[in-house]
């Protein structure tokens, strides 16, 4: 364990050398953002932590809100400390949920709170928040955003973002199913016929998926639509129909969302909605664009369209909201309508989310060394993607690819790349100056209408050359005829040639040569055009 | 008309020749740039018969033109698409012989005013014109048989091969020294000598070549074709022919350039011909080991119905047996089921450029399904079903992953590493470059033997077996 403490902090230099050997301390504060109930570890977590090698330390009350009672962490063996001030100060890394905020009863920032050279892990949105970022910075912190994590394959267990989303999108579909006045399936009883609810899920992501999933389960015919057609395999796998416009646009973005697109398709996306906002019960729109303000999706008219009693709800009211007419945070009634805006529904299913964001951390630390081997590792990819202050430094925005290693391993790399280059250039020079000597040696014996010529040879040349690299692999055949029938031009040569005496050698020669050369013409030219017809989408 | 409207015509025909070319870079324009060749076409065409031809000439004109005019129509239209090469390489040789022709008429031509330095530099300028015009026409007809099959398409290795090609070359020099020298008469014996040589030399470089490589052979007479017409028209001083011929020849030596890359080997290894000859031995020792795992058509109509996502690749084998149409319909059947259906084409699939695209077209699979190479790669992890019809080279994973095989480095379609691959073969003999392919015994793979068309055709028949049984 000595060994280990002293190595890492040889490491990363991070901490101060460990006075007496003990196990890295986590500590878990108490949310104290208005409303949060989400706690940042469940007594489940916990017990992974100290599997990790990690001591757990956590704030008294801080998992109320979730149902989590301090009896319940204390029966995991996790060292309960009754003040918000203890715990900041006693951690060696402190796992949150919601980014540091005044703390409302100490009347002291939370960054404040922490030491110097401490490490926090929690959602940080750190291009929303500069200012936090900056005060993290004095306090020479060391911060990991779980929402910058990268959105890869390796990375997906740690991804919080997903599984917040996923528990938001299933609270939506019920906080929907709460306020609709009708059963979501369709049911013949003695008492008559229920027609089955629609509801129509605009944003196929990961929240989107998943409040399709439980429209679906509870009975409904759930209709979705995206902008990105790739995921129109998965919303179909889920038993929904997947709306199309017939317009060929494919808004994929990066990370996993959607780009801004253009006038003509938003038009045709706005009619649709129109269309659809007169026939289903329930919107549910997920619709985000990252560091823009959500796309205004539901007009004000499209909500007065809509049945009486219908739902909306809107899963980017905190970034302004994909409806018109929705008000953050709250439920509020337009035209009959009710249009929930609530931005905290992950912390409306505490316990469940914060069993799975616990998860995310734990996997992080996992990947980090666990309590043991805990390193800042700048060169892992998922770390650097997530890793927003370096010892009071920002490192945010992450370099596109990861940061180059000052490690001796790529140097050897340019060394042998090095002299293939050069080898390059050198070739090129030799061309370069033998083609100059060329024109020069042209330029002093040709006569001028030969040079004339020569010119016309030349950009002819850097034209086909320019032209023909457009020409899509399909199409080398076509190209091939085409090129072939525009080469029979060589009967122009022939027909120069033909008005001399009928039966000089010239004469004939030309006319012969017309007559194959008409051939080529003829034949390269229909083919072409038979071939290029075939071609149908 | 006069000379300078007669000039402004050609500008605007080459205009419209560049439009043309630039219209076939995408299908939506790809028909606009036909009409604007054939319009180009009959600006040049109208032009030159007003100015450049005497009236007397005109009903000989019209009695060449219009024959030509219907022979090439007649062919056109009942050519087959599967023997589109052959029709390409046989054009390619009537413009050399053509340019030949054009030539000899402009050496025998009468009135010659030019003197001095202008009088060699025309000279210089026929002889290159018939010269490269023969090497056209002679290697054309030989692509030509060898894609008929009249030659066989093994490539002929005669000894000392590369030293014949340039004793040939260095007799075509001194015989141009003695063209520039003599008179009219000693000048059309050392023109005619050449011309015989020229044809020569077409034939050998044309036979070294074997089957697989018509794609580079192909574009590169294209290419050739193209500046045969564009030392006609220096020798005419003629810039519709000059800017025509330009862009012509940088085609085909564009195309040539991409086929060569597709196939990771220099343009002159590929034009010095004689491909896997010395390295056949040494690949017989990484033999690949395990064993194959047939499959039957039921078997194979099966693992198609239980897909998700397919991908076709197709190959020569499946121009050869005529399988595009069924295979077109299965592609139809399946997307009806919502099945994702795409195919992937490498580079040199077939005999000539593009080749497999214009057959799948003939057969009504729509263009945006089918995909180059290096669009299609990277997603065959993701892919349920590979079925390869007639492809075996292009396919080989020993390119990747044995660095002594002679294709070693060549890029290939990754079909194995899908989850299943379906190889449609004649029978486990080893394609064109004569490496054996470790694919073939890769545990994920089933190996469907027999006639490709015969076996496309009875999956289809099991898919609709089972469709009309769904619908009962």
């Amino acid at each position: 364990m000595t060994i280990a403490a002293e190595k890492q902090s040889d490491a990363d230099g991070q901490y101060q050398p460990a006075a007496e050997p003990r196990r890295k301390r986590v500590g878990i504060p108490k949310e104290v953002f208005p409303n949060e109930c989400r706690v940042a570890a469940t007594p489940d977590n916990v017990k992974t932590l100290q599997k990790l090698g990690f001591d757990v330390l956590i704030e008294a009350g801080a998992g109320t809100a979730a149902n989590f009672l301090d009896s319940a962490y204390e029966a995991v063996g996790c060292e309960i400390v009754s003040s918000a001030e203890a715990l900041w100060s006693s951690a060696d890394i402190v796992l949150k949920v919601r980014p540091p905020a005044m703390h409302p009863e100490l009347n002291r920032h939370e960054v404040d709170l922490m030491p110097e050279g401490g490490t926090l892990i929690s959602f940080i949105y750190p291009a929303q928040n500069k200012e936090l970022l900056d005060h993290l910075a004095q306090r020479r912190a060391t911060v990991l955003a779980m929402d910058a994590v990268p959105r890869i394959s390796r990375a997906q267990k740690l991804d919080a973002l997903s599984s917040m989303a996923n528990i938001a999108g299933y609270r939506a579909v019920i906080e929907a199913a709460n306020h609709f006045g009708r059963f979501f399936t369709g049911q013949i009883t003695a008492a008559g016929k229920v027609p089955p609810a629609k509801v129509l899920v605009i944003g196929a992501g990961v929240a989107g998926l998943a409040a399709i999933g439980t429209a679906r389960g509870l009975g409904a015919i759930v209709r979705a639509f995206d902008t990105r057609p790739v995921v129109k395999e998965q919303v179909q796998s889920l038993g929904a129909e997947f709306l199309e416009l017939h317009f060929e646009e494919d808004g994929t973005g990066q990370g996993g969302y959607a780009k801004v697109m253009s006038k003509e398709f938003i038009e045709a996306e706005m009619a649709l909605f129109a269309a659809q906002a007169k026939d289903v019960d329930i919107i549910i729109t997920t619709a985000l664009i990252p560091g823009k303000r959500a796309p205004v999706l539901i007009t004000r008219e499209m909500v007065e369209s809509m049945k009486e009693g219908s739902v909306i709800v809107d899963m980017a009211a905190e970034q302004g909201g994909n409806c018109e007419v929705t008000q953050p945070g709250q439920v509020s009634r337009h035209h009959g309508v009710t249009i929930i805006g609530f931005t905290d529904l992950p912390s409306r299913m505490a316990s469940q989310s914060s069993q799975l964001y616990g998860r995310n951390l734990c996997h992080l630390l996992d990947d980090m060394g666990g309590g043991e081997d805990y390193k800042v590792d700048v060169e892992d990819e998922v770390v650097r993607g997530a890793l927003v202050l370096h010892n009071g430094e920002i490192t945010y925005p992450p370099p596109k690819p990861a940061t180059p290693p000052p490690a001796p391993t790529p140097a050897p790399a340019p060394a042998t790349i090095a002299p293939e280059p050069k080898a390059n250039i050198n070739w090129g020079m030799i061309s370069i100056v033998a083609a100059g000597l060329a024109l020069v040696g042209i330029g002093s014996v040709a006569p001028e209408s030969f040079l004339s010529h020569f010119t016309v040879f030349v950009l002819a040349c850097f034209v086909g050359w320019q032209v023909i690299w457009n020409v899509s692999p399909a199409l080398h055949t076509p190209l091939m005829s085409v090129t072939n029938a525009i080469s029979g031009i060589i009967i122009i040569g022939g027909m120069l040639q033909i008005s001399g005496a009928p039966t000089s050698a010239t004469t004939i020669l030309g006319a012969i040569a017309i007559l194959i050369g008409t051939i080529n013409i003829a034949g390269g030219f229909l083919v072409t055009q038979r071939m290029l017809k075939m071609f149908q989408k | 008309m006069n000379n300078n409207l007669l000039m402004v015509a050609y500008i605007a025909a080459s205009a419209l020749f560049i439009l043309s070319l630039g219209g076939l870079s995408n299908q939506e324009t790809a028909r606009r740039g036909n009409m604007f060749g054939i319009t180009g076409m009959l600006i040049a065409f109208v032009a030159t018969a007003i100015a450049g031809v005497h009236l007397n000439a005109y009903p000989l004109l019209g009695a060449v033109i219009l024959p030509g005019a219907i022979i090439g129509a007649i062919v056109a239209s009942r050519v087959a698409m599967t023997s589109m090469p052959e029709l390409v390489a046989i054009l390619h040789s009537f413009v050399g012989l053509a340019a030949v022709l054009v030539g000899f008429a402009n050496f025998l031509s009468p009135e010659s005013s030019l003197t001095g330095i202008e009088a060699t530099i025309h000279q210089i300028e026929i002889y290159i014109g018939i010269f490269i015009g023969a090497v056209t026409f002679t290697g054309s007809i030989i692509a030509f048989g060898k894609l008929r099959g009249v030659i066989a398409s093994k490539p002929l290795m005669l000894p000392a091969r590369h030293f014949l090609n340039l004793g040939m070359l260095f007799a075509v020099l001194w015989l141009g020294y003695e063209f520039m020298g003599g008179s009219l008469l000693t000048g059309l014996q050392a023109v005619l000598g050449m011309t015989a040589i020229a044809c020569v030399l077409g034939v050998h470089l044309v036979m070294a070549i074997g089957g697989a490589d018509m794609p580079v052979v192909i574009s590169m007479l294209n290419s050739y074709s193209g500046w045969a017409a564009a030392a006609a028209g220096f020798m005419l001083s003629n810039d519709l022919l000059i800017i025509t011929g330009a862009l012509v020849g940088s085609s085909g030596a564009i195309l040539s350039y991409i086929m060569c890359r597709a196939m990771n080997r220099s343009f002159i290894s590929v034009i010095l011909g004689g491909f896997g000859a010395g390295t056949g031995k040494a690949s017989q020792g990484s033999q690949p080991a395990g064993e194959v795992t047939p499959i039957q058509v039921e078997g194979a109509a099966e693992l198609l119905e239980n897909a998700r996502s397919v991908v076709i690749v197709p190959g020569y084998g499946m121009a050869v047996a005529q399988a595009q149409y069924p295979i077109s319909e299965i592609t139809k059947r399946l997307r009806d089921r919502g099945v994702t259906v795409r195919f992937g084409i490498h580079p040199v699939a077939g005999r000539m450029p593009g080749h497999m695209n214009v057959l799948l077209a003939e057969a009504n699979v729509p263009y945006d399904i089918v995909l180059e190479m290096d669009e299609i790669n990277h997603d065959f992890p993701e892919t349920d079903l590979v079925l390869v019809v007639g492809a075996n080279d292009t396919i080989n994973s020993s390119a990747l992953e044995d660095p002594n095989s002679p294709i070693a480095g060549m890029p290939v379609m990754e079909v194995w590493k899908a989850n299943t691959v379906i190889v449609m073969k004649r029978s486990m003999a080893s394609g064109y470059a004569g490496v054996d392919n470790p694919v073939f015994y890769k545990e994920n793979t089933r190996m469907l033997f027999g006639d490709a068309r015969k076996n496309v055709d009875a999956i289809l028949g099991h898919l609709s077996v089972q469709e009309l049984a769904a619908s009962r």
